[in-house]
């Protein structure tokens, strides 16, 4: 893989004078997780090769609050927010995407009513709005034709009502869409939610991630797609639990439409 | 002519007009025992989306056979309303089919009442084979034993009952019109009880009248009863689902309540100007009395009126729980229970109140003697049933203000998140790595 990416910071830029026209707000996930490094800079790639004119905060960023605040904790998530809107507004900033719609919502949502006003897009959304604009072209290379699934996010998809941007994508890039039985509106949980990603789940017959990754799996899929870091870990460890990590792969969307233009 | 059979009508119709007031009055009562919020806010949109989802019950047919017989129900029930309108008059006034003065129109009224009449029957009797025969799963869950159970067959023995009653009494009145008996004039169609009538070949005027007589009474006094049997029941929908929809959230599910106690904490804690240890000023004495608010919920008092008035309007339908990824899955949580929890432990403050008064401490609250912390932990967010509810309830924001309680009064978060939260306070990340390290994947390979 060549590595040259660009990825100014905020704090550079402003040194020079420039403001971005939009800000990538990376996340947690996608700032330490490994394989949630491999979205960010998937959707970086994209960035550069179409010259978008971005930049990170790089270590001035930190967690939203989404889990603090879904856990229940009120006081942790305000203090989070008003720190993050401090440095947001200090850059002025007016538009940001991100790869991690728990960021997307919180920021989006939650953060109006503290002080944080600004125009907020899932990166699926983002690059929806380059596709229409001319700016991006998408091709399925690997992927044209292949039976795809695609798992909604709970915090895109009935949190916040987009259920078309990332099924766009990946309808022009000729696959082979295939919906599971839950879907969209009805689309089930992967299980790392209101902050149980962290934590252990409670007593039951089975993992939430299994049960949403059997559902995949029942569509036949040749790999499966999905818009959220949080998501992707959960049915990566779904699709290993069913030991068919090596004939199905769980790609983010911006991962396939890179990988599809060989970045 | 005796007046009796008006006068005792006059006094069951007040009876039960009376009786329903009386408990209208406690169910209001016991709803503003929440706190407040304000929802006054975008009147012509919640109005647009009572009419869509209430009234046009938009989010029934998600489920087609469900929402199709329920709509079939529903409609039935509004619409034979008016037949119940003219019942009242007559018994009031003592006169036999008041409308009938409205001529051909009024023979169409009373034809579709009964089409209508038969098809609730069909759709009640294939809802009780679904119940108790078929055995849907989202039926026999564990919250859904006892009263919950018996009610919900209670209300359909009950709307067959009405049925029945209703078309007997159209079939023994067509009869006795077709006899010429007096006082039964010459009114309405009756496409369905006409083929009832070989049943009641060869009776006597004076028998007929007795039938009739009997299932016009039955059925009008089965309707004020079950009026007032809408209180001690889930069946309460059928009024509160207009204002629950009406009240219900317009911003985007993902959107959590914002909590302004904590706001203004935050700010002052966030301000350099303030002097944590500044000592209250004079004449500020009042603030320093009061009792602090507490953070989040643990009985429901601590909850909104709209979330009280949601548990009241739940119709335990448990299209929420089928939906609910944590209860697909096993898990102890139900967010139908959480509604239904909510509503019990409501009532229960409200007959300690009916009893002493005022509300005398019982000992005992939401959390913990209703719904435990097993359930409550459990949840997602996924905001799987809050779509799922067809009358815009939202158990979820009752597991987050428990939530809240939980984590900003007791400090009672399992202990994976107080990591994650601790993690998050000293390096700005859930999990335990330096916020300096934020840009290295730019290097990573």
């Amino acid at each position: 893989m060549s590595e040259n990416l660009k990825v100014p910071t905020m704090a550079n830029l402003m040194a020079e004078g420039k403001e971005p026209e939009i800000l990538f707000w990376v996340g947690c996930a996608g700032s330490f997780d490994d394989r949630a490094k491999k979205i960010t800079k998937a959707f970086v790639k994209i960035l550069n090769k179409i010259n978008i004119d971005f930049a990170v905060l790089g270590t001035e960023e930190s967690c939203t609050g989404d889990p603090a605040k879904r856990a229940g904790n009120e006081f942790l998530f305000q203090m989070q927010a008003a720190t993050n809107i401090e440095v947001l507004n200090g850059y002025n900033i007016k538009k940001i995407v991100t790869t991690c719609p728990h960021c997307f919502n919180t920021i989006k949502n939650e953060y109006p009513a503290l002080g944080g006003d600004y125009e907020v897009v899932h990166h699926t959304q983002f690059l929806k709005q380059l596709l229409e604009g001319g700016k991006l072209k998408i091709e399925g290379g690997e992927f044209k034709g292949k039976r795809i699934t695609y798992h909604d996010p709970c915090y895109l998809g009935r949190a916040n009502g987009e259920y078309e941007a990332p099924r766009e994508l990946l309808r022009k890039m000729d696959v082979e869409l295939v919906e599971m039985k839950s879907c969209k509106s009805r689309g089930l949980c992967c299980g790392a939610g209101g902050a149980q990603m962290f934590k252990d789940a409670e007593p039951g017959n089975k993992e939430v991630n299994i049960h949403r990754t059997e559902e995949a799996l029942e569509t036949q899929p040749e790999a499966i797609a999905a818009g959220c870091p949080f998501c992707n870990t959960m049915m990566t460890d779904g699709v290993k639990n069913k030991e068919k990590q090596d004939s199905i792969k769980v790609y983010d969307v911006v991962e396939m439409i890179a990988e599809a233009d060989e970045l | 002519m005796s007046y009796l059979p008006q006068i005792l009508f006059i006094i069951s119709l007040g009876f039960s007009i009376w009786f329903f007031s009386r408990n209208v009055n406690r169910l209001r009562r016991n709803i503003l025992l929440g706190k407040d919020i304000d929802k006054t806010d975008h009147k012509s949109k919640r109005l647009k989306k009572m009419i869509r989802v209430a009234l046009g019950q938009s989010k029934m047919v998600t489920r087609p056979i469900a929402g199709f017989l329920h709509v079939l129900v529903y409609v039935g029930f509004v619409i034979i309303n008016i037949e119940v309108l003219e019942i009242i008059i007559d018994g009031i006034l003592g006169t036999h089919r008041i409308f009938s003065f409205i001529g051909p129109v009024y023979d169409v009224l009373i034809g579709s009442f009964e089409v209508l009449a038969l098809l609730v029957l069909i759709s009640v009797i294939l809802f009780w084979t679904r119940r108790n025969i078929s055995k849907i799963k989202r039926f026999w869950s564990k919250e859904m034993t006892s009263w919950p159970k018996n009610d919900a067959n209670n209300i359909l023995y009950f709307e067959v009952v009405l049925m029945v009653l209703f078309l007997t009494m159209n079939a023994t009145d067509y009869q006795l019109q077709l006899n010429n008996a007096e006082h039964y004039s010459q009114a309405g169609a009756f496409p369905i009880s006409q083929y009832l009538l070989p049943l009641f070949e060869g009776f006597s005027n004076a028998t007929l009248i007795t039938i009739e007589r009997s299932a016009w009474w039955l059925h009008i006094l089965g309707i004020f009863f079950f009026l007032n049997y809408l209180y001690y029941s889930k069946h309460l929908h059928i009024l509160l689902a207009f204002p629950n929809v009406y009240y219900s959230r317009l911003k985007p599910k993902g959107q959590f309540s914002h909590n302004e106690t904590v706001a203004s904490e935050v700010k002052m804690m966030m301000d350099p100007n303030a002097d944590p240890y500044a000592a209250p000023a004079e004449g500020d004495s009042d603030a320093s009395e009061e009792i602090p608010e507490k953070f989040g919920a643990s009985d429901a008092t601590d909850l909104n009126w709209f979330q009280l008035l949601s548990a009241y309007t739940c119709t335990e339908c448990g299209r929420c729980t089928s939906e609910c990824p944590a209860n697909q899955t096993g898990k102890k949580l139900s967010p139908r229970k959480i509604m239904m929890d909510t509503r019990d432990r409501l009532e229960e403050i409200g007959e300690n109140i009916n009893k002493n008064g005022e509300f005398k401490s019982d000992e005992k609250q939401l959390l913990d003697d209703y719904i435990s912390r097993e359930e409550l932990w459990a949840c997602t967010t996924c905001n799987a049933c809050v779509e799922a509810c067809p009358i815009g309830i939202d158990p979820l924001s009752i597991i987050m203000d428990m939530r809240q309680y939980l984590v900003m009064e007791e400090s009672a978060a399992p202990a994976e998140l107080n990591n994650a939260m601790t993690n998050i306070e000293n390096n700005a990340a859930p999990w335990p790595y330096n916020q300096q390290d934020r840009l290295n994947w730019v290097q990573d390979n």
